[in-house]
């Protein structure tokens, strides 16, 4: 007989002493316990609950969050652009607490054996439950900030079907979305229609007629109070991802259509209005400044979780994390059309300290069953933390650089700045589950061309551009290409064209000659018609063959003007 | 660049483009100067006044080939007050001028609408001639960017 960490705690006073293992993990989890956790007094007429960016994940993960997050403009050095000791000292949280093992990447792996997964949808739907359980359905909203289809293998093979068929069933109210229209037009659309409750998106157009493509919003009666939820998908699908997927869509944050659509709805009655949004934090913060109206902005895309409500004049910015680490409540006391208070808490679902919901861990077992022995194949070993957040570097990317740049015989390799895709621990297997959760994408192929030095800058450049725009308006979120093979330095705080120098060729450690052309491999070209094997089976060759794999933190871009 | 009037772009227009299309003219601008140059030469080099003139435009490209763009001028339309013409420029243009909407008080509104392709990233700038002589701009950056790395 195994006993689950959960089995633990719960008889961690009488055999804490005699479980040579268990220690650490005990007396750190000790005073961690469900009921403390979803613990929350009612406040008001309306409450919110919230998730987002859940990239297909429906088990608990180990997700380290970012070690660098660096503002620009007017969001420099505010939430959520703080990290490590300074979101420690900001939000007042202990070091080595397991808020700190949830909201930062400080100690993550060893934090992380004693604190052990987060999330998992059975878990959430715990959550979720309790939470309607205690303030009646009547008064309760749950929202799907989008992100949610795509993201793991299973996810990728069933196109979006797992994740449907298991988020139906915690009865959302309304999603939005980005990562859905990496599926394609047709099948979002076929998705959408099956869900049960609505997939918003104020912001698509068809190209044509320039017609709605999906409702703008809905309104809902909770707690006596007439709401309307917006919803603002990824304004940059187009651009981000492959537009070849929904070649008569067409996106935009369209600040005058949300004004618009707020307008609409408060001239339909509606005292309290709520933006789903998944323009990232800094366009959320911009577009609150700017469009009145607005009480309340669920954020996603840049995956930042705050444990406090973010105010821009009378609006409340709420950041739910990713991964499904976490869910926000955010109670309400609307009256007269207006938020008089409000109490806010992002809860963090620690696997081993939440039970899970019997009916939602049940459908879980059903979607992963075709999938589950491939899932747990081992392939190789980490003797290293293997993460991705971070502005310019993760271990698990640069994992990759090295696997496509030696699958594939080249000298540089290009590797997208996503913000999603799980951890592994050191000294833990990878698996094949580990391996598509960073890389399970639909235009996954991993392509060979030459570029000049020249091209190679002006690609760096442009993407940074896209992190680093003083303008949140012209940020498109992730974080910046990951180079193998290439160095380079950065300041953040110049323009575009002129933030970019130093650039080296690793190997050989000269400058980058910019007439020369490289041989570079990279994978997720926005590109129709890309050749090339997909990623995960390159980074699966390259791990087996290095059965165990040690991947030290990046130090070959430096970062200047911060 | 040139600006193409298609059936869509009119049947998708308000009222007052479609007036305008029917009593206006489009005419692409082919001078040689920049779009500084381009501006003075319309305002016999009175400035502008930032305001009354929407420019709508993405503040990044989903396709630099197409970019919608719409234009709309604040002005009663009336024999006594109404817009006589905008001028749209792109500081990326090597012609400097994009397109010339001509409107009357015929028109009904001050609005246009159509595509215009950028090469690359560039500050569009619309300037509308009131027929007092008077004159009202707006600008956007427009970005155009290699793109796929967002998420």
């Amino acid at each position: 007989m195994t006993l689950s960490r959960r089995e633990l705690l719960q008889i961690a006073a009488a055999t804490a002493a005699i479980l040579p293992n268990g220690w650490t993990r005990v007396l750190a989890q000790q005073r961690l316990t469900q009921a403390e956790l979803l613990a929350f007094e009612p406040l008001g007429n309306v409450t919110l609950l919230h998730v987002a960016d859940m990239h297909g994940q429906l088990m608990p993960v180990h997700f380290r969050e970012p070690s660098s997050n660096l503002g620009v403009g007017e969001a420099r050095g505010l939430p959520p652009h703080i990290t490590g000791k300074d979101f420690l000292t900001r939000f007042g949280i202990p070091e080595k607490s397991a808020a700190a093992y949830a909201l930062t990447s400080e100690d993550f792996a060893a934090l992380a054996q004693s604190y052990g997964r987060i999330g998992g949808l059975d878990r959430l739907a715990t959550a979720v439950k309790a939470a309607r359980a205690q303030r009646g359905e009547e008064k309760v909203l749950f929202l799907d900030g989008g992100d949610t289809w795509q993201g793991s293998l299973a996810a990728n093979r069933t196109r979006g079907q797992d994740m449907v068929d298991c988020f139906k069933l915690l009865k959302p109210d309304a999603m939005t979305g980005h990562w859905e229209f990496t599926y394609g037009a047709e099948r979002v659309k076929e998705l959408a229609d099956s869900l049960g409750f609505p997939f918003l998106a104020l912001n698509i157009r068809d190209t044509e007629w320039q017609e709605p493509v999906f409702p703008a919003y809905k309104m809902f009666e909770k707690g006596g109070v007439s709401i309307a939820v917006l919803g603002q998908a990824f304004p940059y699908t187009p651009v981000a991802n492959p537009r070849w997927m929904i070649p008569t869509w067409s996106f935009g944050i369209r600040e005058e259509d949300v004004r618009g659509t707020v307008e609409t709805a408060r001239r339909e009655g509606a005292q309290l209005v709520v933006l789903l949004s998944h323009n990232g934090f800094d366009v959320d913060r911009k577009l609150a400044s700017r469009v009145a109206g607005i009480d309340v902005i669920l954020t996603s895309h840049t995956h930042d979780a705050l444990p406090e409500v973010v105010r821009v004049g009378k609006t409340l910015l709420v950041a739910s994390g990713s991964h499904g680490k976490f869910v926000s409540r955010l109670d309400l006391d609307v009256q007269d059309g207006a938020v008089k208070d409000f109490r806010y808490r992002l809860i963090p679902l620690f696997a081993d300290v939440i039970a899970p919901d019997p009916e939602m861990a049940a459908a879980i077992a059903r979607a992963r069953a075709p999938f589950v022995a491939e899932l747990a194949r081992e392939v190789g070993r980490t003797a290293s933390l293997l993460y991705r957040r971070g502005n310019f570097a993760g271990t698990f990317d640069d994992l990759i650089c090295r696997a496509i740049a030696e699958e594939r015989d080249a000298e540089i390799a290009l590797s997208p700045g996503f913000r999603w895709g799980t951890s592994v621990l050191p000294g833990s297997a990878i698996t094949i589950e580990d391996i598509h959760n960073a890389t399970a994408i639909t235009y996954p192929q991993v392509y060979r061309q030459t570029m000049t030095g020249a091209r190679l800058k002006e690609v760096l450049e442009d993407v940074a551009d896209n992190l680093f725009n003083p303008d949140p308006y012209y940020q498109q979120g992730g974080d910046m290409v990951r180079c193998g093979g290439l160095g380079y330095t950065i300041d953040v705080g110049k323009s575009m064209g002129s933030r970019i120098s130093g650039l080296t060729h690793l190997k050989s450690g000269r400058p980058l000659e910019a007439a020369r052309e490289y041989s570079v491999a990279g994978w997720a070209s926005v590109n129709e018609g890309t050749e090339g094997p997909p990623v995960w089976e390159l980074v699966q060759k390259y791990v087996a063959r290095n059965k165990t794999v040690k991947v030290e933190a990046n130090t070959s871009v430096k970062v200047i003007g911060a | 660049m040139t600006v193409r009037l298609t059936r869509r772009n009119a049947l998708e227009a308000s009222v007052g483009a479609l007036a305008m299309a029917a009593f206006g003219a489009i005419s692409p601008v082919r001078a040689a100067y920049d779009s500084a140059d381009l501006i003075r030469k319309f305002t016999g080099g009175k400035a502008p006044t930032e305001g009354k003139v929407k420019l709508d435009l993405p503040e990044i490209a989903e396709n630099g080939n197409t970019v919608p763009m719409t234009v709309a001028v604040e002005s009663p339309m009336s024999e006594q007050s109404y817009v006589t013409e905008v001028l749209v420029v792109g500081d990326g243009n090597p012609n400097g001028g994009m397109a010339t909407f001509h409107f009357t008080p015929l028109s009904g509104a001050a609005e246009a609408n159509t595509r215009i392709r950028l090469a690359a990233t560039q500050n569009i700038t619309a300037i509308a001639k009131m027929n007092d002589g008077s004159f009202y701009t707006a600008s956007k950056q427009v970005k155009v960017t290699i793109g796929g790395c967002g998420g």
